[in-house]
């Protein structure tokens, strides 16, 4: 074989690549036959081949070798040669952010891009706008002003796709050129569209009105380029979703229209658009599904893909619309495309009935180890969605995940499969002991702490309810032997659940923890010690307050509470009660789609909403003697949506008091409102204090106002009132234009609509993980039952959610979730009233022509039992 | 592979590389600076996709977050990166775009030690296709015609011939270019029945 350079280039000589073994400092010492006269194209365009070789392979130069070379490159426009001119471009570009004073060649370059030569014209525009600054853009505006519109297509393209670069630095200048590119966007040359285009709307895009004109204008002139088309619809679904423009706007049939263009590039964009639009109707939809179904048979690889995954995409809405295409998508089961045939049985999955899971399911499994984690994720939340659609199919389901859990994967795919058996064992009783076994096998062999610690936690909680708990024993003491430290400490707390539960195990827990106690971490031996102590005191209620039901107040109210005693030393000991309780937080439902890119930030501690509030209301100085925050509730909305002034009221329950925050905006910008109040006329015995009035109020800047309410000594069980609020102000007119008031004002007044206090906000939900030890631990002292018939509820459903919401209070143990078919139900409620005593509520409830509701309420107070039957009856 | 949708804009690659079939970095362009900026990173990625695509010829892959479209040839593998909401077929226009263009300075020869005796070629196709992550041309023939190379490699591979003959490392009269063409091509057809 000839090989090319081995004459004239020693080092290329062995093996295949003639770059191979290349030293740098040898290929720069070559680069001086730059200097040589006449230049050698043919061995100087060798040499810079080289050069941009070693750039690509991540060879580091030095500030001053590169300078030196290329200095010495410079020399090389002198040569006619075209490669090497074209090289020389490369190597400008290349070197750019490297070597100093690159600027030094733009008289050649400009000389080139005005030059004779087409060839030269477009590759040296692009070169010399990587070395341009804003000044220097100026320089040569009129140049590339010229280019926009010169008549060679890459000359033209060249100087759009460049200028487009040059936006980030210099918008200012760019933006002089929108008609030089205006005239390039009619090219008949089907690039120059396309770079005319998005360079028109990169500098139009925060004008709507120029955005919208310009789609009106070339979605009636028509374009053929097609990359202009996907262009036109991306910029026409943007627009359609900022102006929230209904699907009867011209846009909306642009896109529709383009599902008939001749490009499959135009009609897959036009469908992916559609599909991607919010609230699109299963109507609106049915074209693009049906272009899609089309893909699925070609040829392509990559057709198929996009349009199995954007069907994927549209299943998770609209699963019915899909329907239609399950033919073609069993057809794909079987592409050797593994990604493609994924997809394929995801969407099978969510469209398909029940009967067809078992096979579906049995053919990924044939590949799943094949394809990537990303999809592997995807399978694992199809399989999620599926158990919660057909719960009586969890066995397949879990039979599968743990095979997978078995497979090697990353974190985030073994975390997706954790908490999809998590979730089917919270879901389905029945699956509960298989799901712990194969979880408990996982965590034999896991290198993920979080997972092993997450796992445990759960195995504390459901393991002692199982029918046979001592099998787990051995899973969590192995995690003791074996594992660091926070898996350890994990591990202990599980132990200690077990003790506290059953009776006969309690011998073995304590032996096991007395090993615990000389564990090397701190941590591991503190848990230990506490549990070790307070298993042997073998009261059921102490285990209740500190194994099953842990802290309930708010970790950073603690801390603050903390500190604050800590600066005040006082003779009575820490009184846990004043410290706010912790907002239960709203377990989501994540349905992540699909696969995102694994990267996550580390979770921040936010503190909460309440802790928020807690901070700002301690801020002002007539609040100070409240106490602590009791609870504050969700904004209540005073006024209608589109009025003059806009008006929300956020309740905050102290101890003895309430503090009735109005957020207030005025969204007339010729007034400025001063000194805001809200004055509230009550209808029980509850009695205004103070009002805070805001002192400004200008134009959409948001002001608070504050009320101050006594609630009712001598009547604890008046819980509810109702309050009619009408906002006082003091109105000053001034100039829109200018904000400038005038001098004098104007009483005025404003009704605002009627604000009620519900037994909700006396009452802060808590959850109790484990509600039996809690009820147990309350005891009987001040147990009341009474019976209701809730005659307007038809379902036990709705029952439940009634009094949910009506009560505000936690529900545990899932009882908020009705299983099929049963007359009869038990709602467990906790939550804590006001003052800080514990309220749990056992509703039972029975469906015969209306709901029948036997309430028990038991609480440590009597008042607190009281307020809770005397509000339902 | 999230919902949000695609911000209009003309920067629709990511990144674009050569491998070899050892998965080693021939070319490689990265035009989204917040995408793998250190060395390792890329070199890592570019591991990670070809473990993932060497073994079969699928035409396209989704990795890290990013849509992979992909062709193999003898013994080097193309790729083209772009984002997870990117149309696909505007990648595969790319990647074809590469292949055609490539295929046609080399002569059909879309193989290493081809492509590497060709590099300022290879460098000169890549830069006249994408600019900077957007798409400068997806017409094979007008790429060629831009980039302007064929006379050019020709004549090298008639120079070499000629003074491999001669022993004249210098430039050779250009009568002997059409003796020189006819050896190179039966050159390249030996080639090409050992390779089957």
């Amino acid at each position: 074989m000839i090989k090319k350079f081995d004459k004239k280039d020693e080092e290329s000589g062995s093996g295949s690549n003639p770059f191979q073994h290349l030293e740098k400092s040898a290929v720069l010492q070559e680069a001086r036959i730059f200097n040589e006269t006449p230049i050698n194209p043919r061995r100087c365009l060798h040499i810079l081949t080289k050069i941009i070789y070693l750039l690509n392979q991540g060879e580091h130069f030095g500030t001053t070798e590169a300078t030196e070379a290329f200095f010495a490159m410079t020399r090389l426009f002198q040569s006619n040669d075209q490669t090497l001119r074209r090289m020389c471009y490369l190597t400008i570009k290349e070197m750019a952010n490297i070597s100093e004073d690159v600027i030094i060649v733009t008289s050649s370059l400009t000389k080139d891009m005005t030059g004779k030569e087409d060839v030269y014209r477009g590759p040296a525009i692009r070169a010399l706008c990587r070395i341009t600054d804003t000044t220097m853009l100026q320089a040569i505006e009129r140049y590339m002003k010229q280019a926009i519109v010169d008549k060679v297509p890459s000359v033209s393209s060249s100087a759009l796709v460049s200028s487009l670069h040059m936006v980030k630095m210099s918008y200012d200048v760019v933006k002089r050129w929108v008609n030089e590119a205006q005239e390039a966007a009619s090219s008949d040359n089907i690039m120059v569209q396309y770079h005319a285009l998005g360079l028109l709307y990169h500098l139009r895009k925060n004008d709507r009105l120029a955005v919208s004109k310009m789609l009106n204008k070339f979605t009636k002139s028509g374009l053929k380029s097609p990359f202009a088309y996907c262009m036109l619809i991306r910029i026409a679904s943007r627009l359609l979703e900022e102006t929230e423009g209904g699907h009867d706007s011209p846009l909306f049939d642009f896109i529709e229209s383009c599902l008939r263009n001749k490009h499959e590039m135009v009609v897959y964009e036009a469908a992916s658009a559609i599909v991607h639009m919010p609230n699109c109707t299963a109507r609106e939809l049915a074209p693009a599904v049906s272009v899609l179904q089309l893909f699925c048979s070609s040829p392509k690889a990559a057709l198929r893909y996009a349009a199995v995954r954007t069907l994927n995409k549209v299943a998770m809405k609209h699963p019915s619309a899909v329907t239609a295409c399950n033919l073609d998508l069993e057809n794909l089961i079987t592409d050797s495309n593994r990604s493609i045939a994924t997809l394929a049985i995801t969407t099978l999955l969510k469209t398909g009935s029940e009967s067809s899971v078992d096979r579906l399911m049995k053919q990924i499994s044939s590949f799943v180890s094949e394809i990537s984690d990303e999809f592997k994720v995807v399978v694992v939340q199809a399989i999620s969605a599926l158990c919660q659609k057909y719960p009586r199919k969890h066995s397949v389901m879990m039979n599968f995940l743990s095979n997978m859990l078995r497979d090697d994967g990353g974190f985030e795919y073994k975390r997706a499969i954790v908490d999809c058996i998590i979730s089917i064992i919270e879901e389905n009783p029945d699956s509960k002991e298989t799901g712990l076994a194969h979880l408990c096998e996982f965590i034999e062999d896991c290198e993920h702490t979080v997972l092993a610690t997450k796992i445990l936690h759960l195995l504390g909680k459901e393991g002692p309810r199982t029918p046979c708990p001592s099998k787990y024993i051995r899973f969590i003491f192995n995690r003791v032997v074996l594992e660091s430290e926070a898996v350890r400490a994990a591990a202990v707390s599980a132990l200690a659940k077990f003790g506290a539960q059953n009776d006969d195990l309690l011998p073995s827990v304590l032996v096991l923890m007395q090993r615990c106690m000389m564990d090397s971490d701190d941590e591991v031996r503190d848990r230990a010690t506490f549990y070790m102590n307070v298993l042997q005191q073998k009261q059921k209620a102490l285990n209740a307050a500190y194994i099953f039901n842990g802290l309930t107040v708010s970790v950073p109210g603690l801390e603050k509470s903390l500190h604050q005693y800590t600066l005040e030393p006082s003779e009575k000991p820490f009184d846990m009660k004043t410290v706010p309780l912790a907002t239960t937080p709203i377990t989501e439902q994540k349905t992540e789609i699909a696969p995102v890119a694994t990267s996550k930030l580390p979770e921040k501690l936010t503190p909460s909403r309440q802790d928020i509030y807690q901070e700002q209301l301690a801020a002002i100085p007539e609040f100070q003697g409240l106490g602590p925050l009791f609870k504050s509730s969700e904004p209540v909305q005073l006024t209608e949506a589109e009025t003059e002034y806009v008006v929300r009221c956020i309740k905050h329950t102290f101890a003895g008091h309430m503090v009735f925050q109005f957020d207030c905006t005025n969204t007339l910008n010729d007034q400025l409102l001063q000194k805001v109040l809200v004055q509230m006329e009550p209808s029980e015995a509850y009695e205004v204090v103070q009002y805070i009035p805001a002192a400004n109020l200008p134009y959409s800047q948001p002001g608070s106002c504050y009320s101050l309410v006594r609630l009712p000594e001598d009547d604890p069980t008046a819980v509810s009132c109702t309050f009619s609020c009408t906002m006082k102000y003091l109105v000053r007119d001034c100039d829109p234009n200018t904000g400038e008031p005038d001098d004098d004002g104007y009483d005025d007044e404003y009704v605002l609509e009627d604000l009620e206090v519900t037994v909700a906000d006396h009452i802060q939900k808590v959850l109790k993980p484990n509600f039996g030890a809690a009820w147990d631990e309350v005891g009987d002292d001040f147990e009341k039952e009474e019976t209701f018939a809730l005659s307007s509820v038809r379902t036990l459903d709705e029952a439940v959610g009634n009094i949910i919401s009506f009560l505000g209070m936690q529900p545990c143990e899932r009882s908020d979730k009705v299983p099929e078919n049963k007359n009869s139900h038990v709602l467990f409620l906790a939550g804590v009233f006001r003052g800080g005593h514990d309220l749990l509520v056992r509703s039972r409830l029975a469906l015969a022509d209306g709901v029948t509701m036997q309430v028990t309420v038991r609480s440590q107070e009597e008042t607190a039992v009281d307020v809770i039957l005397a509000s339902v009856g | 592979m999230d919902s949000v949708a695609l911000e209009p804009s003309l920067y629709t690659v990511k990144a674009v590389f050569i491998l070899d079939n050892d998965g080693n970095r021939l070319v490689s362009k990265y035009y989204d600076t917040e995408l793998y900026s250190s060395m390792k990173e890329q070199k890592n990625f570019e591991k990670k996709v070809f473990n993932k695509t060497y073994k079969a010829d699928n035409e396209i892959a989704f990795l890290e977050g990013l849509t992979i479209v992909y062709k193999s040839s003898i013994d080097v593998f193309f790729y083209v990166v772009g984002s997870a909401q990117e149309n696909e077929l505007m990648l595969m226009a790319v990647l074809n775009c590469l292949f055609e263009s490539l295929s046609q300075i080399l002569r059909k020869n879309v193989e290493k030690r081809c492509l590497l005796d060709n590099m300022d070629g290879v460098f000169l196709v890549v830069d006249e296709i994408i600019d900077g992550g957007v798409i400068l041309e997806s017409d094979p023939q007008q790429v060629i015609q831009k980039v302007n190379y064929r006379n050019a490699s020709e004549q090298a591979y008639g120079f070499v011939l000629f003074d491999y003959i001669t022993g004249n490392m210098d430039e050779g009269p250009l009568s002997e270019q059409t003796v020189a063409q006819v050896l190179q091509s039966a050159k390249e057809q030996i080639k090409w029945s050992i390779m089957k």
